[in-house]
């Protein structure tokens, strides 16, 4: 079995609860006597740090959602002065405020130790040539991998996103072994390989580490198929840490997540009841070690199940199964969040557009497409193909910009998209997740 | 000059099957029709003998409706005749957004539904050069 820090990650449960309350209760203090955001929500909720004598008392803190990230835009729920920030990594934020994340350059070293033991859980090890086509920049992926591929000791080529003929021509030539990607850039790459006539087993390719997207089993099988690899699933989020928060093992039946660095709990997302272990619900994350952002219960939104078996891999930390889907009707398409409200406040803006939409989300080929269906009304209506055509191609525009992908606006007959009644359902995904 | 019924369709089986027969049960005769399509949806245009009512009952049955100017020209239905309405109608520059055939005919004449850009223009130009068309009452009792 191959470990990063086997110590860590297979310390028996009493030790490592120990650690995790003695953190948790750093974490808190620090929160709270740094955090004016927390300390005001602790009060409004009558807990003090003092209360927290248990890994049970978690339960008592209030939840932290990406809400809160927005109205402390962009510095205010750091816990450290700005002279100790090192890194700043920031969402999109098509609409609204992007939500931001700080890392001290003890952060940025923990994140690096997380990654480097998800790419050994991985397989990989100091004699891989890691290929990371995650994006390099704002976006935690990119630079997130390549830390921790730094780390172990591996050869990486920055690759980032994009120009995937190159991409192939550099995993050929440099005898890539380990791929890091999203899924669906996987299945890319492997359509471009057929395009330009090269096999898998022309290429070294080992194992692959994939996220930063949802995908089923039946992906895995075609990934693994075509390029001949082992896929791991890994877990992460910016506001957590970024990837590397939970990685599969080889026996690949759910993600571990770092327990000694973070605290997993998973909830009703309507009555934010804990749940048992086992029951599906939406996971919730206090980080432990975190010093320039810490978060306490902070609602992912991701839907997935918690199991505390021991997994064979020795590995003592709990795992989450892949995530299932989302407890709020957030996509993510290609790597992109969107949001179903960002579509209805940009057709707010069009006049005479009414906001009666829906998102049909599905994926051709291996690339996921977000087609937008918009319900016409008599006041866009014209006898004229041309300027029906033009406010198609009006509403393409905006959407697109705003969402910051490539959108296909189809006009429908009024009517025909359900009414809310109580939650509108906004979203139809036909990727088979 | 007469009054055309536009209705949108999405491109799915079955509407234009139903909006002819909210139109039939309605006592309402197609004249005359044309239908615009794209890959995603179509723009069906009927000349009826009550637009009035074919406009109220379609909205009633929540279809997407409008109601348009277009002008019924009387064509000699012959070889040529349509040429030399479209080649009168080029040199007064008259832009002609789309145009169909009537079913029937009036006379000797056969009729074609034109969209202009410029309605008042046409029909000017139609009477200084002596090309007929049908006022709207006249239409509708065809």
């Amino acid at each position: 079995m191959n470990y990063w820090d086997q110590e860590q990650e297979c310390m028996p449960r009493p030790p490592l609860e120990n650690i995790q309350l003695r953190r948790l209760r750093e974490t808190v203090n620090r929160s709270y006597a740094f955090v004016p955001a927390y300390k005001e929500k602790m009060d409004a909720a009558g807990v003090k740090p003092d209360d927290i004598n248990s890994l049970q008392d978690l339960r008592k803190l209030p939840f932290t959602t990406k809400q809160d990230l927005r109205d402390n835009y962009p510095f205010g729920l750091f816990a450290l002065p700005m002279s100790e920030v090192v890194r700043i990594h920031s969402s999109s934020g098509t609409t609204g405020k992007p939500t931001v994340v700080g890392y001290s350059k003890k952060d940025v070293d923990t994140w690096a130790e997380l990654m480097a033991r998800a790419l050994v859980s991985a397989g990989a090890n100091r004699h891989s040539v890691i290929q990371n086509s995650y994006g390099y920049g704002l976006f935690t992926g990119g630079l997130g991998v390549h830390y921790g591929a730094e780390k172990i000791g591996a050869s990486v080529i920055p690759a980032s996103g994009g120009n995937t003929k190159r991409q192939v021509m550099l995993m050929q030539d440099f005898g890539t072994s380990v791929l890091t990607c999203t899924p669906s850039y996987a299945l890319q790459m492997h359509e471009v390989m057929e395009e330009i006539g090269i096999k898998a087993s022309d290429l070294k390719l080992k194992s692959g580490v994939f996220g930063a997207e949802p995908w089923s089993e039946n992906m895995r099988r075609e990934i693994e198929n075509k390029l001949e690899i082992d896929a791991y699933d890994i877990y992460g989020l910016s506001e957590i840490i970024g990837p590397g928060v939970a990685i599969e093992c080889s026996y690949r039946s759910g993600l571990h997540i770092a327990e000694d660095h973070f605290i997993a709990e998973i909830i009703d997302p309507i009555t934010e009841e804990v749940l048992e272990d086992g029951q599906q619900g939406e996971l919730v994350i206090t980080s432990l070690t975190k010093e320039a952002l810490p978060m306490i219960r902070y609602r992912t939104r991701d839907l997935t199940t918690l199991d505390r078996e021991i997994c064979p891999c020795g590995r003592t930390h709990v795992r989450m199964r892949k995530v299932l889907g989302r407890s709020d009707d957030m996509v993510i398409i290609r790597g992109v969040n969107v949001f179903p409200s960002m579509v209805e406040s940009v057709l707010l803006n069009i006049p005479n557009v009414e906001p009666h939409y829906m998102l049909i989300v599905d994926r051709k080929g291996n690339l996921d497409q977000l087609e937008v269906q918009v319900e016409i009304s008599e006041r866009i209506f014209s006898d004229e193909v041309k300027k029906l055509e033009e406010m198609g191609a009006l509403i393409t525009k905006e959407l697109e910009s705003a969402l910051g992908i490539g959108v296909r606006v189809r006009l429908v007959e009024p009517k025909t998209i359900q009414r809310s009644e109580g939650k509108a359902t906004r979203v139809i995904d036909k990727r088979k997740i | 000059m007469a009054k055309q019924i536009s209705v949108f369709l999405e491109n799915k089986a079955g509407r234009l099957a139903h909006v002819t027969r909210v139109l039939g049960d309605a006592g309402i005769n197609i004249r005359a029709l044309s239908i615009a399509d794209t890959s995603d949806f179509g723009i069906l245009r009927v000349i009826v003998n009550d637009p009035d009512k074919a406009y109220r009952i379609l909205r009633e049955a929540e279809f997407t409706v409008s109601e348009t100017e277009v002008i019924a020209v009387q064509v000699p239905d012959s070889p040529g005749g349509l040429a030399s309405v479209l080649e009168q109608m080029s040199e007064e520059n008259l832009n002609i957004e789309y145009l169909y055939a009537f079913i029937g005919s009036s006379g000797n004449d056969a009729l074609v539904i034109f969209k202009v850009e410029d309605i008042e223009k046409a029909r000017n130009s139609f009477k200084e050069r002596g090309i007929k068309f049908l006022e709207e009452q006249d239409l509708y009792r065809l």
